[in-house]
């Protein structure tokens, strides 16, 4: 349920990269706020600066100016360590690509998190099952993720960046490699998982359909900017 | 991470590419086994002259002195320390040196140039009195036949090259009986002139002496390749070897006798020409020596003479280890060509490992730990071939020297703390050699390796 105070809140965030002697300005000033525990979709055409937005929440990248406040503490101003935790422990990633490591079972890329976390050895098991069991994927435990289909692979995906029990996940074309019905089913899933564990999703697509049938927000970007904000049905917010 | 993770990661790393690790590994392992064979030539090589020369029996020994020595032919000698008051050699300063810390024994040297009989032959050689200490010296391992039976037996060793004189088969000479003919000094009891006498005559300390020939029968119990003897006294090596007890109960005359007659010290006491005093080893003679130094007496040990040995072994040590680890860099360059390739191919799991919450220090860790690994192991078989590298090379030595009809001996030494020291070399070596490499794969920006194909 919403509250006052936002689960993410972007305030003035510009990230600027310099290329030879040109300036790009990826994010430009903007400012947007995304309540708790909604299911913001951010759209816009290549170049657009919606990835870079993603990743500067994610707090792998850092803005140039400006201040990202997730979850009441400003992550710009986060030491290198304390950045590291704050992506351990508040955020969960998902990428177009899976992002799986090839050589572990899926059991294993499922408890990386953990490992990472520092959690008890004894405690991983049952979080890892959980994990599974939350993207029904606990008949397969021992394969690798060359030996799923992407649709498998995404949920695997899925179920690593829930282990850990993060407060925001955060999506980069999570349906992009996928047919369109298996995309459906995992925007369904995550829908399930926002609401089962209360967590804020912003997924990054240009699937403009999709986000309308998902997400309750859409976020429109270009040129680095917040072009528009509206309802899944394209009343202006 | 905690450090069990994090070796469980870096193993599952190292599996993954087994190939090209296990060449950097087996890289390390012929870099840290070159090492260790070089320096274990060196150290075998070292133990080899050190045990040789200890055998001697030299290197324990210093050889003390009055200063008033007539050594010069009566002339004063330079002395660096000529400010101390010279002292007499007598029964008080033997006691003396016996509390001094480290020292075996003092016992006074007895050589004599003498005549032995056997099979009714003369034959001439110089007999000395070893001290029964010299039994567990190693000069006697080895021997033929064996040690005396007790301290004062009428027994002779024999140096092998005596004994071949005596007989074309030295080893039919055991059991056999040679006589020893020898000029016993008499005490002449009317004089009342008190000088220094000779070592090991205590109870001549009368005025001047008569000589009377005597002879004794000595059954011959052992035959020695080396020299137990050797070295001083000054008449070339004894080659004719009794017991010390033995040697001073015929109060032989030596040739100090004479000229010790004509100094008249005015002295009532027991004086030595010389008296030789054990250390318990060789690296405590220096010590020991500028002790009897400052007590006023003069001393001289061969270690003086070895000082030129030990810096050429310094710099042979120096030499080699300096060859041993030219392949040991060889190897560390391979080590940082693999992580580097490692960083490359990895870039993308980096990025994921980084999304996932890993710090920097996580990701350094992690190739630290991977380099460490393959150090360790690398040095673990390094250290086994190299000691198996050092068997073979003595062995071919070995049957070398066999064809040669030389004595074996051990060309190599693999001590402890060689294997030890090669051990944490190629792991100190390693991890330096991850340093790089480590530090590289930390700084990696996550969005750029999350990008990467």
């Amino acid at each position: 349920m919403p509250t006052a105070d936002p689960a993410i809140q972007l305030d003035r965030v510009s990230r600027h990269y310099t290329m030879g002697e040109t300036s790009v300005r990826a994010v430009n000033e903007l400012s947007l706020s995304v309540p708790h525990n909604e299911f913001l979709a951010l759209l816009g055409s290549s170049g657009s600066g919606k990835s870079t937005l993603l990743n500067l929440i994610a707090g792998l990248d850092r803005p140039t100016s400006g201040a990202i406040f997730a979850h009441g503490q400003n992550i710009a101003s986060l030491s290198p360590l304390d950045l590291a935790r704050y992506r351990r422990n508040t955020i969960g990633m998902v990428f177009q690509s899976f992002n799986l490591l090839p050589r572990m079972t899926l059991e294993e890329n499922v408890e990386l998190p953990l490992r990472l976390a520092e959690i008890d050895r004894a405690e991983r098991p049952a979080r890892v099952r959980e994990a599974l069991e939350r993207v029904r994927l606990t008949h397969r435990l021992g394969h690798r993720p060359t030996e799923l289909s992407g649709g498998e692979q995404q949920r695997v995906a899925i179920a690593r960046a829930l282990v850990n029990r993060p407060k925001i996940l955060l999506a980069d074309e999570p349906t992009g490699n996928l047919d369109s019905a298996t995309g459906e089913a995992i925007l369904t899933l995550l829908r399930e998982l926002r609401s089962q564990l209360g967590m804020t999703i912003v997924m990054v697509t240009h699937e403009r359909p999709l986000a309308e049938a998902f997400a309750d927000r859409l976020a429109i970007m270009g040129d680095g900017k917040l072009l528009s904000t509206s309802s899944p049905k394209g009343l202006p917010q | 991470m905690k450090p069990r993770d994090l070796t469980d990661l870096a193993l599952r790393n190292l599996r993954e590419s087994i190939l090209r690790n296990a060449l950097t590994t087996l890289g390390i392992a012929v870099g840290v086994a070159s090492f260790v064979a070089i320096i274990s030539i060196g150290v075998g090589l070292q133990q080899l002259a050190s045990r040789r020369l200890s055998e001697s029996g030299l290197f324990d020994t210093i050889i003390v002195t009055p200063k008033t020595n007539l050594r010069g032919m009566g002339r004063p000698q330079p002395e660096p320390d000529s400010d101390k008051p010279p002292r007499t050699l007598d029964e008080d300063a033997r006691k003396e040196f016996e509390k001094l810390p480290n020292v075996v024994e003092v016992y006074p040297q007895i050589r004599f140039f003498t005549e032995v009989r056997f099979n009714n032959k003369p034959f001439a050689t110089v007999v000395a009195g070893m001290p029964d200490s010299s039994r567990n010296s190693g000069s006697f391992d080895g021997m033929q036949g064996r040690y005396f039976s007790s301290v004062s037996a009428d027994e002779a060793i024999l140096q092998i090259e005596f004994a071949k004189e005596l007989s074309d088969q030295p080893s039919s000479l055991l059991g056999q009986d040679l006589i020893l003919r020898y000029a016993e000094r008499q005490a002449l009891p009317s004089s009342t002139i008190n000088n220094d006498t000779s070592a090991a005559q205590p109870d001549s300390s009368g005025g001047g002496f008569s000589v009377v020939p005597k002879e004794l029968r000595l059954k011959i119990v052992g035959i020695v390749e080396t020299e137990p003897a050797a070295g001083y006294g000054g008449y070339g090596n004894a080659r004719l070897l009794i017991p010390l007890a033995t040697a001073s109960t015929l109060r032989a005359a030596q040739v100090n006798d004479l000229r010790d007659i004509v100094r008249d010290s005015g002295s009532n006491k027991t004086t030595f020409a010389s008296l030789s005093v054990r250390a318990k080893s060789p690296s405590q003679v220096e010590a020991l020596e500028t002790s009897i130094k400052s007590m006023g007496f003069r001393a001289f040990s061969l270690l003086d003479a070895s000082k030129s040995l030990r810096i050429f072994f310094t710099v042979f040590d120096l030499l080699v280890g300096i060859f041993g680890s030219l392949a040991l860099a060889i190897a560390t360059l391979g080590i940082v060509n693999t992580l580097v390739m490692a960083i490359l191919e990895r870039r993308r799991e980096i990025g994921v490992l980084k999304a996932l919450g890993a710090s920097d220090s996580d990701v350094q860790q992690l190739f630290f730990v991977e380099a460490g690994v393959m150090g360790l192991l690398g040095g673990v078989l390094g250290v086994a071939a190299g000691w198996a590298l050092g068997r073979a090379i003595t062995f071919g030595t070995n049957t070398y020297l066999a064809r040669q009809n030389l004595n074996s001996i051990q060309l190599t030494s693999v001590p402890w703390w060689l294997a030890l020291a090669a051990l944490v070399i190629a792991v100190l070596v390693s991890l330096a050699a991850g340093l790089y490499p480590a530090s590289r794969a930390a700084k990696l920006n996550p969005v750029d390796a999350l990008r990467y194909e």
